[in-house]
């Protein structure tokens, strides 16, 4: 057996990356046992967005009695970031509703309530695949897909993407072992336990993207890991599959980092290491695929750290996905007080939570109970440079942090705030304890929501403008359609047509006679103020005489016209 | 003396008519800076800096008629990009114009509307949909939140409620700032 783990060698790495820090490791108090499992609670509550990218659309209703297994969410397409999402334990669903989940700033999502019933039956309809190697790239895809996986070292990105090479063709599928944050040992202890599955893993994802090289990366403070890899590698007889021993230091584990470790090539400034021919998973990911095809079992649980100085029996537990975290403490020896802090995650990178009231999620790999840590009062930066230095990005901390403080925005994506991986080194190592990682999320969530706004605002302009134009274009037509009648009506009175001349010429007769009537009126009207009594008279007389004379003349028309 | 005075003087009507063509060939047409101002404005079209729209206050400013602190709807930032870009000082907003707030949207009460469209006339971004007579409704994902709508509403079932903002779940305060060096005691 000796010579067999002998003929396994373990490389040593001759890379290294830019800073980095070397921390105390507190990871023996959660190794002292194997992995427990954790009861199922009473009540399991899954959020629809795990990760980043779109929530993941409902396929049952509430009152939906759901089985172990039973697909609960589902992907519209599978091109999209999402991932499907299963029913951890059986039980009812009895509410779709916004709750909190574990999110740097209270976040609350659309979670999936089931009620487990206890029995933990699983659907009957699982069909596990004996030889996975058999199967086309193309199946184990869709296989993957349908069982919900994500990379469960920290961001939670769908794995089913990382499968395929879309712009340059890939060589290399490094396997990320490092888990470099102290406090967490989820991933060294499911090496001891399971490396068989993992190896089976790596071979069935080498056999989907189809290539040949592997490397796993795996820090040297994990001497029974190695040994376990060691063995499970010897059973296979493979050279495709390296195993190399990584220094010691935070954060090699990140993922540019880890690929600059193992190969010596860096990723450039904003690419991703697909360009450079690399993909990188995660351990326990790899595990989770194992699983998924040869068990038929999709990702319903996962491995997660519970320690901290102020836990009682720290451990690492299979936890379902949705466990409220208060039920897994509790099986820790967990009490609640106010000096001690709950961190989702390690305790340079993870997210602290004001209360255990979060559900587990596809990406909690730790629940960290601590001593509260006195956030010391922030000193003027002396410029020292420290921050410079440990950068593992390579970056120059102290100006993004005096271009954030001046909210100078593009001076700050000039020094590549977006290449900042939100490590803590520089927060580390700061002596003035200024909170820089701070500092930088508000410039990147910043740069997001003025990015958004900038994107609404010109929109707001189109149509704007559009109206504008839409009025103008309104008042031309209305002004173009008026002088159009107009022309036509002129155009009309222009032609005459012999009816119409007559009809004119009726209409201009009694016009005249109107007028002619009009005049005999005004005849009359005339001068007839300040009269004598004797002028009235003569008046009179003469309006008699006329009227008489008028009426026999029209009574000589009447009669000849008779 | 006489070959330089000729010399001069042929040189001078050469550049002379270089530039004069150059004036007519690459003439610009609108006025650049408006645009680069106009680009940094909100677009809510709301009218609190006293101009007639956006556009209209960014010629203003062009014009040095206007202060790059009058819009509230844009607020810090916008200040601080316009300073930027005209490589003045930013100042803290005028508040004559108003309060910068959190961003809003008009909804319609659509038991009330009585269907006048005077609303709809009202809004600069037609972002109000209806006819006359017919119940009006609001477009919430293209209202900028101005508040146009609101004066002219007959009914007053116009209300406002607060935007729905994606990048606004993810986004982390700026921690409290540490003093400078020269700050301390």
């Amino acid at each position: 057996m000796q010579d067999k783990l002998n003929s396994i060698p373990v490389r040593k790495t001759q890379w290294k990356f830019h800073g980095g820090l070397k921390l105390a490791g507190h990871k023996k108090q959660s190794m002292q046992t194997g992995i427990a499992t954790a009861i199922v609670p009473e009540q399991l509550i899954i959020p629809l967005q795990q990760h980043i990218g779109r929530p993941a659309k409902p396929v049952i209703t509430i009152g939906d009695k759901v089985l172990k297994g039973q697909c609960i969410a589902t992907l519209k397409d599978p091109t999209s970031i999402t991932a499907a999402i299963h029913a951890p334990s059986s039980g009812e669903v009895i509410a779709i509703e916004t709750h909190a989940i574990p999110s740097m700033n209270r976040q609350t999502a659309n979670c999936i309530i089931i009620k487990t019933d206890g029995e933990d039956r699983w659907l009957p309809s699982i069909k596990p695949v004996d030889n996975p190697t058999s199967l086309s790239s193309d199946t184990l895809k869709q296989l993957i897909i349908e069982a919900g996986i994500v990379g469960l070292g920290g961001a939670g990105f769908p794995t089913h993407l990382k499968l395929t090479a879309e712009t340059k063709p890939l060589d290399t599928l490094i396997i990320n072992a490092a888990e470099c944050e102290p406090y967490i040992t989820c991933d060294a202890v499911l090496i001891e336990e399971q490396a068989d599955k993992i190896i089976q893993g790596i071979q069935i994802i080498l056999h989907t993207i189809g290539i040949q090289h592997c490397l796993i990366g795996i820090e040297d403070d994990k001497p029974q890991a190695i040994q376990a890899l060691q063995k499970a590698l010897a059973t296979i007889n493979n050279h495709t599959i390296q195993l190399i021993q990584i220094p010691t230091r935070y954060p090699a584990g990140g993922e540019k980092q880890l690929i600059q470790v193992l190969t010596g090539k860096e990723v450039p400034l904003n690419k991703l290491p697909h360009d450079i021919g690399i993909v990188c998973h995660n351990i326990a990911t790899v595990h989770a695929v194992t699983e998924a095809i040869k068990e038929g079992k999709p990702l319903i649980e996962r491995v997660v750290t519970v320690t901290g100085d102020k836990l009682q029996q720290p451990k690492n537990m299979r936890v379902l996905i949705g466990t409220p975290m208060q039920d897994v403490l509790n099986e820790c020896g967990y009490t609640e007080s106010n000096d001690q802090s709950l961190i989702m995650g390690g305790p340079m990178m993870g997210i602290h939570l004001d209360s255990a009231d979060y559900p587990v999620i596809k990406t909690t790999n730790c629940i960290l109970v601590r001593k509260k840590q006195k956030q010391p009062v922030a000193l003027p930066c002396i410029r020292c440079g420290e921050c410079a230095r440990v950068c593992p990005a390579n970056l120059l901390p102290q100006q993004l942090y005096w271009y954030t403080r001046a909210k100078d925005l593009d001076r700050v994506q000039d020094y590549q705030i977006f290449s900042c991986i939100e490590c803590g080194c520089c927060d580390y190592v700061c002596p003035s304890h200024i909170p820089l990682v701070q500092f930088y999320r508000y410039a990147k969530t910043e740069i997001w929501t003025q990015e958004a706004d900038r994107k609404k605002s010109d929109h707001a302009r189109e149509r704007h403008e559009y109206r504008q134009f839409r009025l103008e274009r309104k008042k031309a037509e209305d002004a173009e359609r008026k002088a159009k009648k107009k022309a036509l009506l002129n155009k009309k009175q222009g032609i005459k047509t012999p009816e119409q001349d007559s009809k004119k010429a009726a209409i201009e007769a009694a016009l005249k006679r109107v007028k002619e009537r009009q005049s005999e009126q005004a005849a009359i009207a005339k001068n007839t103020e300040g009269l004598t009594d004797e002028q009235q008279k003569k008046i009179d007389e003469v309006e008699q005489r006329r009227k008489n004379k008028l009426q026999k003349e029209k009574l000589n028309t009447k009669l000849e016209d008779n | 003396m006489l070959t330089a005075i000729i010399a001069l003087t042929v040189l001078a009507i050469i550049f002379g008519l270089l530039l004069g063509f150059a004036a007519v060939r690459y003439k610009v047409k609108s006025n650049p800076v408006v645009d680069q101002i106009d680009a940094l404005l909100p677009q809510t079209q709301c009218g609190q800096c006293t101009y007639p729209g956006c556009r209209p206050y960014a010629e203003a400013i062009a014009r040095d008629e206007a202060d790059i602190n009058q819009c509230p709807p844009g607020g810090e930032s916008t200040i601080i990009a316009l300073a930027d870009l005209l490589g003045r000082d930013p100042k803290p907003l005028n508040a004559e114009h108003g309060e910068h707030a959190e961003k809003t949207v008009v909804y319609i009460d659509e038991n009330v509307c009585i269907g006048c469209t005077l609303c709809i006339q009202a809004c600069p971004v037609d972002a109000i949909l209806g006819a006359a007579k017919q119940m009006h409704t609001v477009i919430t994902s293209e209202c900028t939140g101005c508040d146009l709508c609101i004066p002219p509403c007959p009914v007053d079932c116009i209300h406002i409620i607060p935007a729905i903002d994606e990048t606004k779940k993810v986004h982390v305060e700026l921690p409290q700032t540490p003093l400078l060096l020269n700050e301390m005691e």
